[in-house]
């Protein structure tokens, strides 16, 4: 058997980032993936690095630098001018095994997704997909548990040295939620969901004092066995679902008149500063295009506020959206289980209801 | 040629689900679905096995009832199935799901116009990482969240989804791909496909089938050799009904803008 990197855990260190950068920008995702690691690394008490790779990407470290990194390993090669998982996998993982790092987190995007799992494998050591929630001290993991599960805390016996990284996510559609960690094996890995951890406020400073190391990239054109003929960006503009404040989101409630149901949304999006989402019924029959789509297989949003019109509230829905701060929810169905999760609800058809809201907001902003 | 699919049983989350009182699954209470994605990777190796003629063999690891729902993919036009099944099997994470699949496949032989399809993620884990995972365990290029394929000879060519567009990749077979539901739509079984799919090869791997495979090592697959462990799993508590706002449309219209108004929302 390949040989197992358990001999010497306390050997590695360090919490790393995997910086995607795709054309030559960073992703929103790795923003948030450093604040959140900074946090991790001062519970361990280790630094914090960011791994970036690429062709001539060092320009990209210091921003890294802002949220919280205090080191960003830099590793340049044309050969990483587009992604392909050979390329990418092969020098993560060769700085893996020379660096050592403890905790490697990736953003749980499609390319994060693909580069994740390989590196594990090769690397033997284990990876919890899709991460909602990341903790190392047991009396922050407790408070947090106090507040989402229904686990009587206060009467489990918690080992308060337990320094895993404890990787929380939902299963089974939602249903269940687990908290994952990988004891024996380092370094302990986890692909985060994006949009879902909160972006640390940028610290000029920091940014300044960020060391930027230039790692031996070893590669050549036979490490990587596929070719990468053309990288199509959409041509549209994408709905910013994550970035969004507020959104407004529609489903088949809107199937007798489609069209004037999104125009409806459009309108009360506009009205509070938002963007219009949709749930999978929606994006499945054709109206709304996929980057629209909230949810399980779609985005998880934490908008200010959101508002569901004619949407049931299917599990896999409510997963992307039920951590919003404040949710509306209108629909014709009194049991719809969307109502069950709304803070305020409106049984009634969502023609008649939208547009009188669109009204009562205007006056109710203009009364001020 | 040969086309090797991995396809999983998964519960339909998509209904009613039932919690144990100790936080695990009532799979009972469940009914059991072929994975959705699987079904286009079963879907895209049958397309390619009407234009080529190739074959196409389906393999599941799970527990025996996992059977039938070959037999159902051999109704679809699979020509051969494997049930990987075995106590020491169970418990695996996705790591070591990963070695017992790529041990199975191996066993199987992989021929340097063989191709090896699996779904993007299976719906009970969500994890997408057992297709990448059997990809470096058996040393072959890798296309995950594939939308569209073509064949050629020995190359392929597939269109690989990004959340912001799309890349074109092309590879040499053997290789590994994962589908999209964007990739078809999968048939149904036809009335023949019933009638012949019980006289098609379905065989099972037990551990003694597998166990002389380096990768079926007890001390990495199975419960206890897995590398990622369940520290605690929980149920969400039921938030807090919030208000419902009763009155004719307008009045609770108005009153929501005016609630929102006073909590500095708008
Ligand atoms: C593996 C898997 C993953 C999934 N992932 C997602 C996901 O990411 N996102 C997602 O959204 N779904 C997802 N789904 C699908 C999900 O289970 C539901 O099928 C879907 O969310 C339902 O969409 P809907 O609420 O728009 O439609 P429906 O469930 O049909 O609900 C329509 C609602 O509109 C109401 N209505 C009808 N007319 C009006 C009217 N005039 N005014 C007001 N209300 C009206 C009805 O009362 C009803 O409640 C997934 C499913 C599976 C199996
Ligand atoms: N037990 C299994 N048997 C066969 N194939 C599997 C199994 N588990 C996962 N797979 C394959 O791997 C894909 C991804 O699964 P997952 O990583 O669990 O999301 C699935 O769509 C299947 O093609």
């Amino acid at each position: 058997m390949a040989t197992f990197n358990n001999t010497d855990l306390a050997a590695y260190k360090d919490v790393w980032v995997y910086c995607e950068q795709r054309q030559g920008k960073l992703m929103p995702t790795d923003f948030e993936l450093i604040s959140e690691g900074r946090k991790l690394a001062d519970e361990l008490g280790v630094n914090l690095c960011g791994l970036l790779l690429g062709d001539n990407v060092e320009g990209l470290a210091k921003e890294l630098g802002g949220y919280g990194a205090d080191k960003v390993y830099v590793c340049n090669s044309p050969l990483m001018k587009d992604y392909t998982t050979d390329a990418y996998a092969k020098v993560i993982c060769d700085a893996v095994n020379q660096l050592k790092p403890e905790v490697v987190l990736f953003g749980a995007t499609n390319i994060g997704r693909d580069l994740a799992p390989r590196c594990a494998a090769r690397l033997h050591t284990g990876l919890c997909a899709d991460c909602t929630h990341l903790d190392v001290d047991v009396p922050n993991y407790v408070e947090f548990l106090r507040d989402v599960s229904t686990l009587d805390v206060d009467n489990i016996q918690w080992n308060m040295e337990n320094r895993n990284l404890k990787m929380t996510r939902p299963a089974f559609g939602g249903h269940l939620m687990a908290t994952i960690i990988c004891p024996r094996f380092r370094p302990a890995m986890a692909t985060v969901r994006p949009g879902v951890l909160k972006k640390a406020p940028v610290d000029q400073a920091k940014a300044n004092a960020c060391e930027v190391v230039m790692l031996d990239v070893a590669l050549t054109d036979a490490d990587i066995q596929t070719e990468v003929l053309e990288v199509i960006k959409a041509s549209k503009k994408l709905v910013d679902l994550i970035g969004a404040e507020f959104v407004v989101s529609v489903g088949r409630g809107i199937a007798k008149d489609i069209e004037g149901g999104i125009k409806l949304a459009r309108e009360l999006a506009e009205e509070l500063g938002g963007v219009v989402g949709g749930s999978r019924a929606t994006i499945d029959s054709g109206w709304l295009s996929a980057d629209h789509q909230v949810g399980q297989t779609g985005k998880t949003v934490r908008p200010k506020v959101y508002v569901a019109l004619g949407i049931s509230g299917a599990i896999q829905h409510k997963a992307g959206m039920q951590d919003s701060e404040c949710i509306i929810a209108v629909n014709k169905n009194p049991d719809a289980p969307m109502f069950e999760i709304a803070d305020y609800g409106i049984v009634g058809d969502l023609f008649k209801v939208t547009p009188l809201l669109i009204e009562a907001i205007r006056a109710a902003k203009a009364a001020k | 040629m040969k086309i090797i699919v991995c396809v999983k049983q998964v519960p339909d989350t998509s209904g009613k689900v039932a919690v144990n009182p100790d936080g695990t699954l009532n799979r009972a209470s469940m009914q059991a679905i072929v994975n959705p994605d699987d079904m286009n990777a079963v879907e895209a190796a049958l397309k390619l096995k009407d234009e080529t003629g190739c074959r196409v063999i389906v393999v599941t690891m799970g527990p025996p009832p996992a059977m039938g729902m070959l037999r159902e993919l051999m109704a679809m036009g699979a020509d051969e199935g494997v049930l990987v099944s075995a106590r020491e099997f169970g418990g695996s994470d996705t790591y070591a799901t990963s070695q017992i699949l790529s041990a199975a496949i191996k066993k199987l032989g992989i021929e340097d116009d063989d191709i090896i399809m699996c779904g993007r993620q299976a719906i009970d884990g969500d994890t997408a990482q057992v297709g990448p995972q059997i990809a470096e365990k058996l040393g072959l290029p890798q296309i995950t969240y594939a939308a569209d394929i073509k064949k050629e000879g020995e190359t392929i060519t597939v269109k690989r989804m990004l959340e912001d567009g799309y890349m074109t990749i092309k590879v040499k077979t053997p290789c590994l791909l994962t589908c999209i539901k964007e990739l078809n739509a999968p048939r149904y079984m036809s009335v023949r496909g019933i009638f012949d799919c019980m006289d098609k090869p379905l065989e099972t791997y037990t551990y003694e089938t597998l166990k002389d495979d380096p990768l079926i090592d007890l001390a990495t697959i199975g419960l206890k050799g897995s590398p990622t462990n369940i520290f605690k799993s929980f149920t969400p508590p039921a938030k807090g009904a919030g208000m419902m706002l009763e009155g004719d449309d307008r009045d609770t219209c108005d009153k929501l803008a005016g609630l929102l108004s006073a909590k500095h929302i708008i």
